[in-house]
């Protein structure tokens, strides 16, 4: 079964109170036909294990890549995917759609 | 986030109670506010509506742009009768993320035989709506029972409370005295006349797994309201 937000932010709870470093990954805006609504989320832990998606596959890569940093430093970082960026080209949304996603910790 | 966040979060969402979770996407500060207490906030307007759309998103406030993750509890199905559609019907709702809850206080029908992994009460809907969290807007009611002594009382609370879906198997006839009962029962005829019945999407279902299906259909297209290309 698919995962829904009440399995990613009470699993999130659970890696937390495990002792494992846990990062949210959150989609606070989209443009054009983005793969996932806003608010869709995604949980990494410090192994790169990940559940939830930000994007149905698209740049997932990315986000858990920088998950390991946000987990090491505690900072948040907002990150930006789409066809006006670069990075499009390398992670790629191939639907054309734009996104922006929250990286924090919790800590 | 910080843990204690997270964990009122998921708590919150446990009990079924709404709340919006406020970032300042520029330094990740953040806030959770419960719908009880947004009337008070310095965002009131903007929380309110956040609370009725259950939609998240960017609003800019006193020069920073913040992130609404707004939280309403999950859509929740509950069914009153134990009946053969419903055994089509709990895994069906179970499949596309609806909580399911059965009550029936016939104990021959209510039997975890007859429903395996599905939460079951085996109580009158009065004792059993009591025991679970409130019915509410994010809660489809759907009464299969035929029996006005066990669907009515669930009806009548479904409707007061204003769910999202309240649906009644019976022909037109048998509704037709089912909105007498509810009119001396004291319900407008507004609030009566969000029962669909009688239940389901008409695609001509036949056997209880195809009234199963007409049915979830339409709790799906309730839901799912904002989102239709053209009413029907």
């Amino acid at each position: 079964m698919l995962s829904t937000d009440t399995d990613i932010l009470a699993t999130a709870e659970a890696w937390r109170e495990a002792g494992r470093g846990v990062a949210l990954a959150t989609v606070i805006e989209t443009w054009g036909s983005a793969p996932r609504p806003v608010g869709s989320h995604l949980i990494i832990d410090e192994e790169g294990n990940f559940l939830g998606s930000v994007s149905g596959g698209c740049v997932e890569g990315a986000v858990i890549a920088e998950a390991a940093d946000v987990i090491e430093d505690g900072q948040p970082r907002v990150l930006e995917f789409g066809v006006a960026d670069e990075t499009a080209w390398r992670v790629g949304l191939s639907c054309g759609g734009r996104i922006r996603v929250l990286v924090e910790p919790v800590a | 986030m910080k843990l204690d966040i997270l964990r009122e979060m998921n708590r919150e969402r446990a009990a079924r109670r709404a709340v919006i979770l406020i970032t300042d996407t520029t330094d990740g500060g953040q806030r959770l506010v419960r719908e009880a207490e947004a009337d008070h906030d310095p965002l009131a307007p903007e929380l309110l509506a956040r609370f009725r759309s259950g939609k998240s998103g960017i609003v800019e406030a006193e020069g920073r742009s913040l992130f609404l993750t707004v939280q309403v509890p999950p859509p929740r199905l509950v069914v009153i009768g134990a009946v053969h559609i419903s055994q089509a019907l709990a895994p069906m709702a179970r499949l596309t993320d609806l909580d399911v809850t059965i009550i029936d206080p016939r104990t021959a029908f209510a039997t975890p035989e007859r429903f395996p992994d599905v939460n079951l009460l085996p109580l009158w809907p009065d004792d059993a709506l009591a025991q679970l969290p409130p019915l509410d807007r994010y809660t489809a009611l759907a009464a299969l029972t035929h029996d006005p002594k066990i669907d009515d009382p669930a009806l009548v609370a479904a409707l007061k409370v204003e769910c999202f879906y309240v649906g009644a198997l019976g022909s037109r006839k048998t509704h037709g005295r089912r909105v007498e009962r509810l009119t001396a029962a004291g319900l407008t005829s507004e609030q009566i006349s969000r029962i669909a019945a009688p239940i389901g999407l008409d695609i001509g279902a036949v056997s209880p797994a195809e009234i199963a299906v007409s049915t979830l259909a339409q709790v799906i297209a309730a839901l799912r309201q904002d989102r239709r290309r053209a009413p029907t």
